[in-house]
């Protein structure tokens, strides 16, 4: 298919299809991270995670309306207070759903999975009973649209720009937290010996629920970005899950590093193949090639050495 | 509203617009219904079918639960405008029509037990539903079986034809084939990629679209799927960016459309110099989509909101009214619509409640009111009607920018195409 085009062209091309497969890179990885540190950290099956990322979508929506209306004169940076907001607001459920729900389940795993499938199905229906069944649109500022123009055929998109910036700073915040902050440590104590932990001092539950409304926020504050690029409504949510737990299970579930290596390796093995082939082929390749891997590697790409 | 104004010979519309005149007096209000109902329940239903001396029940079987409720909540809410109108016009033989919902939840299983339960515990005289090709193939079996009557919206593949259904909506040819001359003769188009979700309707859409292009020459450039609520398009438009095809032609349904707009948008393709025709995205796809992100693009189906008509200028101020100031009306929310007039027209003609007397009489019935201009239905129980084109606006709506001079023949079974 390479055939008859000029070599300015191919390169440009190449180009974009690299930015393309970085670009699905760091989609992936906003994706994963929250569910990262639920599911690898904390060993919930949190079903629910597609739901807390549509809260911060429809957060994000309330926000765009609240600016236009109120606000205008601030609409340009209306994105930015979204974001933190949809954090808030999608952490905050997520720590009311541990304390009402998950902590009572943590022995039983199946039953969380069970569980969040429920509260995935309830909070669907909250969102179409107050949004409304259909879907959604929410407007960007003016800036965050568009794409800058490097050369003729090289075109990058600003709001994949955006959201690449911002997964990187939510992975250095993370790893931040996870391995230079107190917090951090003690999850990794209650990960690694619960039992032990809480007999140092370490109030196990308190480090659950933050774990879990962390985790619960970053995937609102991937919801919010996701505005920029995919669908807004009551079931969206779901669009994302499947490719989640797939990054994660296949990163390893208990390591960070993991994920990423997962996000990158499926991403591009992705968009290349959309390039070559066609889009659900490609699909059914990757799949494919994970379902290989992990029956030689059933623990993933990465994995951290746990006591049981 | 002058959607009432259907009947097609002058003296008896005169008629019946005296006695709504009449009805409006308050002291008289029943005379012209009593004038109505004089045939008795039996005379008119000989099967059991749920009608009474003053009432006839239908069934409205759509999901408002889980994923198609984004798209099937338009269907149900014109269904229920036209049954109210039609009630408020004094009903169907002197019969008001009571309703009773089911919700498919999504869930093409549930759909079939309910409509089962419609047919055999409720024993409606129609059912108005369904919206995918998967839950009407899968409620399909239960109507024939237990001779019920449905009247489905949704535009779709074609190959389907049955006694127990009227399809409201255009089957692939109709909307296809007159999009495609158009975009060839005004755009003199030359190359077409072809961009669909993974399943029957736009396979087999892009199937008759690709005979179509190459039987007259041209060339397809590429064709492509994506697995239902795909949300990664940057390949793909790439892709597209490399070949430099005339026309893209899409039938991405649902969430994924919202993605690809956005996403093409940021890549710099802009529509106003790309030709983009889409057979999926109406009115309410935009609303998720964005109007500024789609204007410029082209659609092909029968109806759009914008329509300058005096029926649809009925029609639109009425939806609204009825359901908010902010609702849109795409296409098969306009096909839904037609359904229950449809079943009143034909029902007056067999003069008889019974589905196999209803069946028969379907063929030839005309539908002046329709908010798309003239219908009437086929022998193969399709709708003959036209084929449009319209151009997206930023504020989320259409304009006309072509319309079939005469109404397309619908012909689910197309030969040459298959």
């Amino acid at each position: 298919m390479l055939m008859g085009y000029s070599f300015a062209d191919l390169g440009s091309i190449f180009a974009m299809q690299a930015f393309a497969g970085l670009s699905l890179f760091s989609v992936f990885l906003l994706m994963a991270l929250g569910l990262a540190i639920i599911f690898g950290q904390m060993g919930v099956i949190n079903m629910a995670h597609g739901e807390f990322m549509i809260l911060g979508a429809y957060v994000t929506y309330l926000c765009s309306g609240f600016f236009s209306a109120f606000l205008p004169g601030l609409y340009a940076i209306y994105f930015l207070v979204a974001m933190v907001l949809a954090f808030v607001v999608a952490g905050a459920l997520g720590m009311a759903v541990e304390w009402l729900m998950i902590r009572h389940l943590y022995r039983r795993p199946l039953d969380t999975l069970l569980a969040t499938w429920g509260l995935s199905l309830v909070l669907q229906q909250a969102y179409r009973s107050i949004f409304g069944a259909r879907e959604v649109g929410v407007e960007l500022p003016e800036w965050m649209m568009g794409s800058t123009h490097l050369s003729e055929t090289i075109d990058i998109p600003i709001n994949g720009l955006f959201v690449m910036a911002l997964t990187v700073l939510i992975t250095a915040c993370v790893f931040a937290m996870m391995f230079r902050s107190s917090w951090g440590k003690k999850v990794r104590a209650v990960v690694q010996n619960r039992t032990m932990a809480g007999a140092v001092g370490i109030d196990t539950e308190r480090v659950d629920r933050y774990t879990f409304g962390i985790g619960c926020g970053i995937a609102g504050v991937a919801g919010s970005a996701f505005t920029m690029i995919g669908s807004t409504g009551p079931t969206s949510g779901q669009l994302y899950i499947v490719d989640t737990f797939l990054v994660v299970v296949f990163g390893g579930a208990q390591s960070l590093l993991g994920t990423i290596a997962s996000a990158f390796s499926i991403s591009q093995a992705q968009s290349t193949m959309e390039f070559f082939l066609s889009g659900s082929m490609a699909k059914v390749l990757v799949l494919l090639g994970v379902v290989g891997i992990l029956m030689l590697r059933p623990q993933g790409l990465f994995v951290i050495k746990v006591r049981r | 509203m002058s959607a009432g104004d259907f009947s097609s010979d002058r003296p008896s519309a005169l008629r019946r617009k005296l006695l709504f005149g009449m009805a409006a007096v308050p002291g008289l209000a029943l005379l012209p219904r009593a004038v109505a109902a004089a045939a008795p329940a039996a005379s008119v239903n000989s099967t059991g079918l749920a009608v009474t001396d003053s009432t006839v029940t239908v069934g409205i079987l759509h999901s408002i639960t889980g994923t198609m409720a984004i798209s099937e909540t338009g269907s149900v809410e014109a269904e229920k405008l036209a049954i109210a109108q039609i009630n408020e016009q004094g009903g169907v033989l002197g019969r008001k029509i009571q309703v009773i919902q089911e919700d498919g939840a999504s869930d093409w299983p549930t759909f079939a037990e309910k409509s089962k339960k419609l047919l055999v515990n409720d024993k409606v005289a129609a059912v108005f539903g369904c919206w995918t090709s998967a839950s009407r193939k899968a409620v399909l079996p239960v109507f024939e079986q237990y001779n019920g009557m449905l009247y489905y919206p949704t535009f779709y593949e074609g190959l389907e034809q049955s006694k127990n259904v009227i399809y409201t909506g255009q089957e692939a040819t109709q909307q296809i084939l007159a999009g495609l001359d158009w975009v060839m003769k005004e755009k003199g188009a030359k190359t077409f990629y072809l961009l669909g979700s993974d399943y029957i309707w736009p396979r087999t859409s892009n199937k008759i679209a690709r005979k179509h292009i190459e039987m007259h020459g041209l060339t397809v450039a590429g064709e492509e799927y994506f697995p239902l609520g795909n949300t990664e398009f940057n390949s793909v438009i790439n892709k597209i960016k490399l070949k430099k095809p005339d026309v893209i032609y899409m039938s991405v349904v649902g969430g994924s459309n919202v993605a690809f707009y956005k996403q093409l948008k940021a890549a710099g393709i802009d529509l106003n110099k790309q030709t983009l025709m889409t057979i999926s995205v109406t009115e309410d796809e935009i609303l998720g989509i964005g109007g500024e992100n789609i204007a410029g693009a082209y659609a092909c189906m029968k109806y759009f909101q914008s329509l300058d008509n005096p029926n649809n200028k009925a029609f639109v101020p009425a939806f609204k009214k009825m359901w908010g100031e902010k609702a849109v009306i795409g296409d098969v929310t306009q096909a839904a619509y037609l359904g229950p007039w449809l079943w009143k027209l034909t029902v007056e003609k067999a003069g008889s409640f019974d589905i196999d007397k209803v069946a028969a009489a379907s063929p030839g019935i005309e539908f002046k009111g329709a908010p798309e201009g003239y219908v009437r239905i086929h022998e193969n129980h399709h709708l003959w009607s036209k084929s449009r084109v319209g151009r997206a606006r930023a504020d989320g709506q259409y304009d006309l920018v072509y319309e079939t001079p005469d109404l397309m023949e619908p012909n689910p079974f197309p030969k040459g195409y298959q």
